[in-house]
């Protein structure tokens, strides 16, 4: 297999109600990366978009095709991937893939959501389709009552008051805002406290407003080359050095791994294994932060903290710039919002720049970082890794 | 090859209080809620049955958002039950104020009964779902 490197990238500015389509939030942001990598749209020559509910949202099919014929990528395969809040990540896998085995030179990755346009109750509802919608819908289930019933085990197992949880949940939340604070991109700038977190509205017990992302519109694109391209139109390759992806059934099947979940594991294992590298190795990471407690449960199972053990490492300052493994430096989907579709193509967006030591001017900058480790889940069935290398 | 038991028959049984699963003839194991093979071991060789209904519950949470058109329901309890035969299932608990429930439910023994889901727009029909109450 060929080495794959990352060239450009483009993101727009995750918000609530974009006067933008999805197809225009894409197509912006993908002009955006095909300058940066010093590219023509004639030179792709395939195209993978995550996207998700853009059928529900605006009532748009497909935009894979429309986007690409709208940024003059005529006649271009397009394909999109549905994977929940993991399409982008898995559109970014499979591009990997095409690249490697040299069927391709240069594949543009993009994804995109306009979410905020359906309102709180369909959006909801919509998203409550990525758990089982015929033995677990039927009993109320919403993904943030899927957090929560794994935050009420992850006390019960761990021997953790839930009290105690509580602050250290919210400790992640207060310091996905402080990032999102410098991140010019991130939808939600302010910074809260622990107070804050523990007086928000009840969503589901025990997760509150501030334990959870927002809905999210926005979009984001990288675009990938094989090395011999890469050489030749940046100086700053970023390699994509593992990658993997796992699939798990409906949550209630789970149950001999909860709440740990089984296919963020294997799917890591993968990444770290085709890498050559160990969680010890890596130096920076962008993780799944849909809720608060799934900060904690992602940390554990990517292999950084002991299980139990994440909610205290985040209170001792060891996920943040300068401690033992900085997490998510972009705000996370907490701060910087989680346009489903697009989310892990942010991710990746956000540790390529990272890797070429472009944060210094917004004061987040992990110095020096050389290997990066991105982790998007979606629903309850699919869980991607990626790892990232500098030259 | 066909299922043993599609959601049909396990929403109809249901309704009738009955819990159907499928217990693998080669490792021992209960699929409830079923599925084409056994969870445990991915084989074929199952028998239909039905489990009794009693079990503990493992985990929970009061849900005072819900889906569009599932605002009557709210507060509700979801909570995931270890049933007495092995598996794990979702539903809700009843006979309490929601409002009420605490860490100390888990482990607390429950028994089965049902209600029944009428169904939404996105919703291929009505679909019986299992519920719980404490048991003495």
């Amino acid at each position: 297999m060929r080495k794959v490197a990352v060239l450009g990238g483009g993101h727009n500015k995750f918000c609530f109600n974009s006067p933008k389509t999805s197809v225009e939030m894409l197509s912006e942001v993908a002009m955006d990366a095909i300058i940066e990598s010093n590219l023509k749209p004639k030179d792709i020559q395939a195209i993978n978009v995550g996207n998700v509910l853009g059928d529900f949202a605006e009532g748009q099919g497909m935009v894979q095709s429309f986007f690409a014929n709208d940024i003059g990528c005529f006649n271009v395969p397009a394909s999109r991937f549905e994977g929940a809040c993991a399409s982008g990540s898995m559109a970014l896998r499979d591009a990997v893939m095409w690249v490697a085995s040299g069927y391709y030179d240069i594949v543009l990755v993009g994804g995109v959501e306009r979410a905020t346009a359906m309102g709180t109750a369909l959006a909801t509802r919509t998203f409550a389709m990525f758990g089982d919608g015929h033995y677990e819908f039927p009993a109320g289930f919403t993904f943030p009552a899927a957090f929560a019933l794994l935050a009420h085990l992850y006390s019960d197992r761990y021997g953790i008051p839930l009290e105690r949880l509580k602050e250290q949940m919210a400790a992640v939340s207060v310091q996905s805002h402080e990032y999102g604070m410098k991140n010019p991109n991130a939808q939600i700038h302010k910074e809260i406290s622990k107070e804050d977190v523990l007086k928000s509205f009840m969503v589901t017990t025990p997760i509150q407003l501030h334990d959870a992302c927002p809905f999210s519109d926005g979009a984001a694109v990288v675009i990938l080359a094989s090395e011999e391209a890469a050489k030749k139109l940046t100086d700053k390759p970023v390699y994509i050095t593992g990658i993997g992806q796992a699939s798990s059934g409906k949550l209630s099947s789970q149950f001999q791994y909860l709440p740990r979940l089984r296919a963020r594991e294997l799917a890591s294992q993968q990444a770290y294994s085709m890498a050559g590298l160990t969680p010890k190795d890596i130096d920076i990471c962008e993780l799944h932060d849909c809720f608060s407690i799934a900060s904690l449960i992602a940390a554990e199972g990517l292999g950084f903290f002991e299980f139990g053990t994440a909610g205290e490492a985040w209170e001792r300052g060891e996920t943040r710039l300068g401690g033992k493994i900085p997490i998510n430096m972009s705000g996370g989907l907490k701060s910087k919002g989680h346009p489903i579709g697009a989310t892990g193509v942010s991710q990746a967006y956000e540790l390529t720049r990272q890797l070429r030591g472009q944060m210094a001017d917004q004061g987040r900058q992990v110095d020096g970082a050389k290997h990066a480790l991105m982790d998007t889940l979606g629903g309850d069935g699919v869980l991607v890794s990626v790892i990232f290398a500098a030259e | 090859m066909e299922y043993k038991i599609i959601f049909k028959d396990y929403s109809k049984a249901l309704k009738k209080n009955k819990l159907l699963g499928l217990k693998c003839n080669d490792c021992g194991t209960v699929t409830c809620p079923p599925m084409m093979v056994c969870q445990n071991c991915a084989g074929t060789n199952q028998e239909i049955v039905e489990l009794k209904g009693d079990g503990k519950v493992v985990t929970f949470t009061t849900s005072f958002i819900n889906s569009e058109g599932r605002e009557n329901e709210m507060p509700i309890t979801i909570v995931m039950v270890e049933l007495d035969e092995g598996p794990w299932i979702m539903g809700n608990l009843v006979d309490m104020d929601p409002t009420k429930v605490t860490m100390d439910v888990i482990g607390k023994t429950v028994k089965l009964g049902h209600r029944v889901f009428p169904g939404d727009k996105y919703s291929a029909g009505e679909m019986a779902r299992p519920v719980f109450s404490i048991s003495n």
